[in-house]
């Protein structure tokens, strides 16, 4: 039987080895995430290889950032066989530079998290499971075909669903049916919008799909966009579907809700910055009214949830939804200082968001308490805490020079730059987020470390801070400083990346689509 | 499942089912089947070795843990796709060698080694489901 000619749809040409670090990265995460489960009854040599590879994976993510800023979009397709055939792995700046961000995440929660590992048989699992999550991430990151986003939502939902009930108590299974459920309901109108386009444009590989888009009939494009807004935003905690997250983050260990808050609602509404932006503009802007009104409802419900607070880790769950707000604003404003913003909001969220969740671990230990009405006069009792709190608190609400003022200072321009009433609600909207963020964050802030001490009327477990706790924290929150005090370098990185979503054809030259008629 | 009948004739079916498996596996090349629905078929084995005697037992037999099998699997199929970086092509290009073998020719290729990667995940995680269902309470895991 002679094999057929499939030359036409075969890359002839030779592939770089310099091109696999696009997909290098996701490859050592999830063979990483194997090779754990192998290991996973000795702890010990877990974590040990667990940093390996995650250090392996930085040092990837970082060439490949490099070879962009050079060379611009770097993409490799599968199996030789052409885009739209082959499932495209493409990363320009923005996709790049968040999954390191990721990456560095997912580094420090594993210091942070190796003291509170059972030591008894099967410790390490926790190990394979964050590898499994990392994996899930850094492929929806990477990745330039919208079904193997798909697949990367659900390796990550797998994985998070399995970190999450780590330790089995009961408020863990609590906070994971609620987690789970509408995630995977989420999941699914994702996978219905993706049936639906299919069917439109006979094609998923992004590139290929804004190559096609304008021909399709608008309106079914104007459903497929809408049920794709529904699903990310479900998943970004958008509102107003953001009630699974305040009712779950808080509920497993601090370690790991620290690296959910820190990844997976980042991961949500950096697709619907890919999809809504880069993939399909024109939609976007028949959804402009709705975008709008999402971001200005975001933005203002997380703070005053916040506000509203007593749980010291649920309040830190509004401040990530407020947060989101941000990112939705700057989807709503599509000018290169706005998307911007938002791609540099995406990176800040990741590092601060960890790091808030981190310290609220730490004080949770160190009191021994939840609630922020059991606690007070912790500047006393420990001041370094109090530091840290606070400066990250002023991180999240956007207060110069930390790393959360410059994405604001972006989303700002971009909202007096469209002008309008529309772009004067946003910005309003941004600043009130910005007071109200603020409020949230010291007034937890003095209930917890300035009131005085209360009385103790039951003894609490109080559990020591260990060594490796304060370096976890500590390495996160001088990278946070760092890149708040010098914020030049990824000022380009994002603004490179906003070009490269405003006007694609980097985007589609990298793929290889560039020459080819519809 | 206490009865003798079925305890007597539980080690032959385990075999049988085993060995369909593997071919299963094999042939799933140009043929239906392949790695994931041999690997069910090797797991529906384990689950009935499980039952015949007992959870303890069929792991005891398995030798390995059934997740590191699992795990196993996916490094397998995640070499495969990476041998192509030799030869300058895309992760995950296939490879192929035809071994002359007398009158047939068997061809042997990176997609046959990916294929028993997808089976040993199906195999394993099947495997810890139901042997994990068959434990009794308090069993040691």
């Amino acid at each position: 039987m002679a094999a057929p000619d499939l030359s036409a749809a075969m890359i002839e040409t030779a592939t770089l080895p310099t091109d696999w670090v696009v997909v290098l990265p996701l490859v050592l995460a999830l063979m990483g995430a194997a090779l754990l489960l192998i290991v996973r009854q000795s702890r010990g040599l877990s974590f040990v290889l667990a940093l390996v590879s995650v250090l392996a994976i930085i040092a990837c993510e970082i060439t490949l950032l490099l070879q962009i800023f050079a060379n611009g979009p770097v993409s490799m397709t599968m199996g030789k066989w052409l885009p739209p055939f082959g499932i495209s792995f493409t990363a320009d700046a923005f996709g790049a530079s968040f999954a390191l961000a990721a990456a560095v995440v997912t580094l420090v929660v594993l210091i942070y998290a190796e003291p509170e590992q059972p030591a008894s048989v099967g410790g390490g699992s926790f190990y394979a499971l964050v590898l499994l999550l990392l994996a899930g991430v850094t492929g929806s990151f990477l990745t330039g075909d919208l079904f193997n986003l798909y697949v990367w939502f659900e390796v990550l939902l797998i994985a998070s669903f399995g970190l999450m009930v780590l330790g089995g108590r009961a408020i863990q299974l609590d906070g994971t049916v609620k987690y789970g459920f509408l995630n995977f309901l989420a999941t699914t109108v994702f996978l219905l919008s993706l049936g639906l386009l299919y069917g439109l444009l006979g094609t998923l590989n992004m590139a290929d799909v804004l190559r096609v888009a304008p021909q399709a009939n608008p309106a079914a494009m104007a459903g497929v966009a809408a049920l794709m807004l529904l699903a990310f935003g479900m998943k970004a905690a958008a509102f107003p579907v953001n009630a699974w997250l305040p009712a779950s983050y808080h509920t497993p260990p601090a370690a790991i809700s620290a690296l959910m808050a820190g990844l997976l609602t980042k991961v949500g509404i950096y697709a619907l910055l890919r999809t809504l932006v880069a993939v399909l503009p024109a939609t976007r802007d028949l959804l402009e009214p709705v975008l709008i009104i999402i971001a200005i409802a975001t933005l203002l419900i997380g703070p005053l949830g916040a506000i509203a607070e007593t749980n010291l880790r649920r309040a830190m769950g509004f401040i990530v939804i407020g947060g989101i707000g941000a990112v939705m604003a700057g989807i709503a404003l599509p000018n290169l200082a706005a998307i911007s913003g938002a791609g540099l909001y995406i990176f800040h969220a990741m590092l601060t968001m960890t790091a808030l969740y981190l310290v609220a671990g730490l004080i949770e230990r160190f009191t021994g308490q939840t609630d922020t009405r059991q606690m007070g006069g912790l500047y006393a009792a420990n001041a370094p805490l109090s530091v840290l709190f606070l400066v990250l608190v002023l991180a999240a609400a956007g207060v110069p020079p930390t790393l959360g003022f410059w994405p604001k200072l972006l989303l700002l321009q971009g909202g007096l730059e469209m002008g309008g009433w529309i772009g004067g609600l946003l910005v309003s909207a941004l600043l009130l987020n910005a007071v109200l963020t603020l409020i949230a964050g010291t007034r937890l802030w003095a209930h917890m470390f300035w009131r005085a001490a209360p009385a103790e009327a039951v003894p609490v477990d109080r559990l020591p801070i260990l060594p490796l706790h304060w370096l976890g924290t500590g390495v996160l929150f001088a990278m946070i400083v760092a890149a708040g005090l010098w914020p030049n370098p990824m000022l380009e990185v994002v603004r490179s990346g906003a070009a490269d979503m405003l006007d694609p054809a980097r985007y589609i030259a990298a793929v290889g689509l560039a020459g080819v008629t519809p | 499942m206490n009865t003798i009948i079925f305890r007597t004739i539980a080690p032959l079916i385990v075999a049988t089912m085993l060995v369909f498996s593997i071919y299963v596996c094999l042939r799933g090349h140009n043929e239906p089947g392949g790695g994931f629905i041999g690997g069910l078929i090797g797991a529906s084995a384990i689950a009935v070795l499980g039952m015949a005697t007992s959870a303890t037992h069929a792991r005891k037999a398995l030798y390995f843990d059934p997740l590191s099998f699992a795990g196993f699997g996916v490094l397998l199929a995640g070499l495969t796709g990476l041998i192509s970086i030799f030869n300058d092509n895309p992760f995950m290009t296939s490879i192929w060698l035809y071994l002359e073998l007398g009158e047939s020719t068997v061809p042997l290729s990176t997609p046959l080694v990916f294929d028993i990667g997808v089976y040993l995940v199906v195999f394993g995680t099947i495997s810890s489901i139901a042997l994990g269902l068959e434990s009794d309470e308090g069993e040691e895991p």
